[in-house]
């Protein structure tokens, strides 16, 4: 089985540590993880706001980066939905457009190829490498945020849950609301900034409201945004991705 | 004089007043949250309510494809039935129908029932313009009525007062419209009710003319069906002499076995009831009982053209149940109002803009009122996908394409104010389809990165009024990759 990380534009640009954290994770379950340098994006931000056509390129683009693996594994559930979601709808919608020929072919079969293949982090160690004590020992407490692609989306169920449970000496806080969407949304975050930060001030309460030392989400996008709200107001709760919990042994973030 | 849409601010502009309102915010915060869990717990009940919501879905469909034969089924029937049909290709039309069939009555009022028909049509407007007085008689219509306000739910349009306002409206408006508010009005809601109860029944008692819209018109009988809860529509759907419906066409079924999937789903998805307490239906008229003239006004209005998109042409499936507004996160924020229509919500989002096109820069502004978060899509009863046809309409917005309006296609352009933001998006795809450049760019952005303000100027500061920035690391992933696993970069 030959794994390639995607990594994701945010994480490879702003959250490095998050792509560290699942390097170690996965060769410490014995799997060994590949990285092709071809990749750049999964095409969200522009699909999201409206630019499909300009997101073609990306879709084509992401199934030759991996064509040569077996299995794609993403530390982000807005972009493994973006993927098994949206990218059998753009190869749609180009079959019924007069466009250059061959183009919607293509883009048929970017998304067979990739869409089957590609897991969130926490479906790939649950469904595919079938575990939930990952060995991770991270003696705090945590909140988790089921983010809103992960959740209705890709259906993540309680898989990090499961996962996090499993962790050493984590204490599990419940998040009130844990299931409404932190206000983020991509370029919604700019186009509706009163709204967006109104919902993430909401999310911001409720961590606070839940004693937690962490704030863990499968996705860094959103942390970024109610991370960068408990920041502003000077909140001492740490958002970290839960693959860097999952990758700690000793308590400590890569 | 009824209030208009006419000249709303886009929804960022409108949403950034509102969401500064806190008791508007905690009106719709309580109001929201209680219906939101019933709805669960009432459609958790059924078994097989993803069969029912399915079927939903597929009877509308079905419908919709075969529109014009199941409409002319319905004319059929209806005129059988001793009812007269009118066919209104917008919302003019429809209004001077109506005022037209008022005035051959020789009254000046009439009592309406709760209709979202009309509220779109804005119907109350026109019948004032002509001297005709139109009455509210559902509770919050009459709420909104009294209070020169705007509907701001679909469902419950005073959701954004308190009962306190409800209690100060009743005491200083009431009397302007007939019976006033008794002495000494609490905000207690049994009395609130009485209050309206009163003042409204010498309406019902006294009117010669209802106008109402339906939930369902049912093509094999010509049979129209409102449900309600309070019991104000039966009274305008029996007691006037003449009975004037103005229904949306995408209302038709064609059976009576498919409007059973629709009385379970309705309900449940709306007040989170098991059945509403009351259900009306009539068949055009019917000697000594009822209504002796009626008449049905089968309205398009940019429906037809909806209907006409592969993708929104799902928005004809609504049934009103405003599910979809009571679970969304910026609805429960923004407000109603800050749709511009009296169709708020996830629905209002993605129904407005194909009804009345793109408009204005409301109608432009409203795909992008969504986070999608998917909360919407996840507890509508037709499984309409929402953020689909938001993002559908989001392309149609900043690249423009094929659309049908009123019956001929067109290819309309790109919204002009999103010229920047299309150079920009269009660079940055260049920049994501050349791995290499994205890395010279991570790389220059890492070095610098001590230059970086904390508080972005021009467009960004949307972003850092609010929010810290992330700090930037000293390397982009890839680099680290490249240098410890000894990748080229």
């Amino acid at each position: 089985m030959r794994v390639g990380l995607f990594v994701t534009c945010v994480n490879d640009t702003l959250f490095p540590r998050t792509g560290r954290s699942v390097v170690a994770l996965l060769e410490r379950l014995g799997v060994q993880v590949d990285f092709p340098l071809e990749q750049t994006c999964c095409g969200q931000p522009l699909y999201n706001t409206g630019y499909r056509h300009r997101a073609e390129s990306l879709v084509l683009g992401l199934a030759r980066a991996f064509r040569d693996h077996d299995v794609i594994v993403t530390p982000s559930g807005s972009c493994a939905a973006m993927v098994r979601d949206n990218y059998p709808r753009i190869a749609a919608r180009a079959a019924t457009e007069q466009r250059a020929t061959g183009r919607a072919e293509a883009l048929a079969e970017a998304a067979a190829a990739v869409v089957p293949k590609t897991y969130e982090l926490t479906e790939f160690l649950v469904d595919v490498l079938g575990v939930t004590d990952v060995g991770a020992c991270f003696p705090h407490t945590v909140t988790y945020h089921p983010t809103c692609h992960g959740l209705r989306v890709l259906g993540l169920g309680d898989r990090p849950r499961r996962l996090l449970e499993a962790v050493e000496g984590l204490e599990l806080r419940e998040l009130p609301g844990a299931e409404e969407c932190c206000g983020f949304g991509g370029t919604f975050a700019v186009k509706n900034p009163a709204v967006s930060a109104a919902m993430g001030t909401d999310k911001a309460r409720a961590v606070t409201g839940s004693a937690a030392q962490v704030l863990c989400t499968a996705d860094n996008s959103c942390l970024m945004h109610i991370g960068g709200i408990l920041a502003r107001q000077g909140s001492p709760v740490r958002p970290v991705h839960i693959a860097e919990i999952l990758a700690s042994t000793d308590g400590k973030l890569l | 004089m009824s209030r208009t849409y006419l000249g709303m601010p886009a929804f960022p502009e409108a949403a950034a007043v509102s969401t500064g309102d806190a008791t508007l915010r905690a009106n719709l915060r309580r109001a929201t949250h209680t219906i939101r869990a019933k709805r669960a717990a009432a459609v958790a009940e059924l078994d097989d309510w993803d069969q029912l919501r399915a079927a939903g879905a597929a009877v509308k469909d079905r419908t919709l494809r075969h529109l014009d034969r199941y409409l002319l089924q319905l004319e059929e029937n209806v005129t059988r039935a001793g009812g007269t049909v009118h066919w209104a290709a917008d919302a003019d039309e429809a209004n001077r129908i109506v005022t037209d069939l008022v005035r051959a009555t020789g009254e000046t009022e009439v009592v309406k029932v709760k209709s979202m028909a009309t509220q779109e049509t804005g119907l109350n407007a026109a019948l004032e313009q002509a001297g005709i007085r139109p009455y509210e008689t559902d509770l919050a219509e009459l709420i909104v009525q009294l209070g020169d306000d705007l509907p701001s739910h679909i469902l419950v349009p005073a959701i954004h007062r308190s009962r306190g306002e409800i209690r100060d409206i009743f005491r200083t408006r009431m009397a302007d419209w007939g019976r006033p508010a008794p002495s000494g009005l609490t905000d207690r809601p049994s009395d609130l009710a009485e209050a309206a109860r009163l003042h409204l029944r010498e309406k019902f008692l006294r009117a010669k003319v209802a106008v109402s819209g339906a939930n369902f018109m049912v093509a094999e009988t010509g049979t129209l069906v409102v449900v309600e809860s309070e019991g104000n529509g039966r009274m305008c759907l029996t007691l006037p002499e003449t009975l004037i419906s103005v229904v949306g066409i995408e209302k038709t079924v064609p059976t009576w076995q498919d409007l059973e999937i629709y009385l379970q789903l309705l309900p449940r998805s709306a007040t989170a009831e098991r059945m509403n307490p009351y259900t009306s239906m009539w068949t055009g008229t019917t000697d000594d009982d009822g209504p002796r003239s009626f008449h049905l006004v089968l309205l398009d209005n940019g429906r037809t053209d909806a209907l006409a998109d592969r993708t929104g042409r799902q928005v004809l499936r609504c049934i009103r149940c405003s599910a979809c507004l009571n679970v969304c996160p910026v609805y429960e924020r923004a407000g109603g109002h800050a749709y511009g229509s009296p169709y708020p919500g996830p629905i209002g989002a993605v129904l407005t803009p194909q009804l009345r096109g793109l408009a204005s820069p409301l109608e432009e502004s409203l795909p992008f009122a969504s986070s999608l978060c998917g909360a919407c899509y996840d507890v509508c009863p037709v499984a309409i996908d929402i953020p689909e046809i938001l993002v559908h309409l989001r392309e149609r917005v900043v690249q423009g394409g094929e659309v049908t309006t009123r019956g001929i296609r067109t290819v309309v352009k790109p919204a002009k104010k999103h010229l920047a933001e299309r150079a920009m998006m269009h660079a940055a795809g260049w920049t994501l389809d050349h791995p290499r450049a994205l890395r010279r760019a991570q790389r220059l952005a890492a070095r610098t990165r001590r230059l970086h303000p904390r508080r972005l100027p021009g467009p960004g500061r949307a972003w850092s009024d609010t929010r810290e920035l992330p700090p930037l690391p000293t390397e982009p992933f890839r680099d680290w990759w490249a240098r410890t696993r000894g990748g080229t970069a």
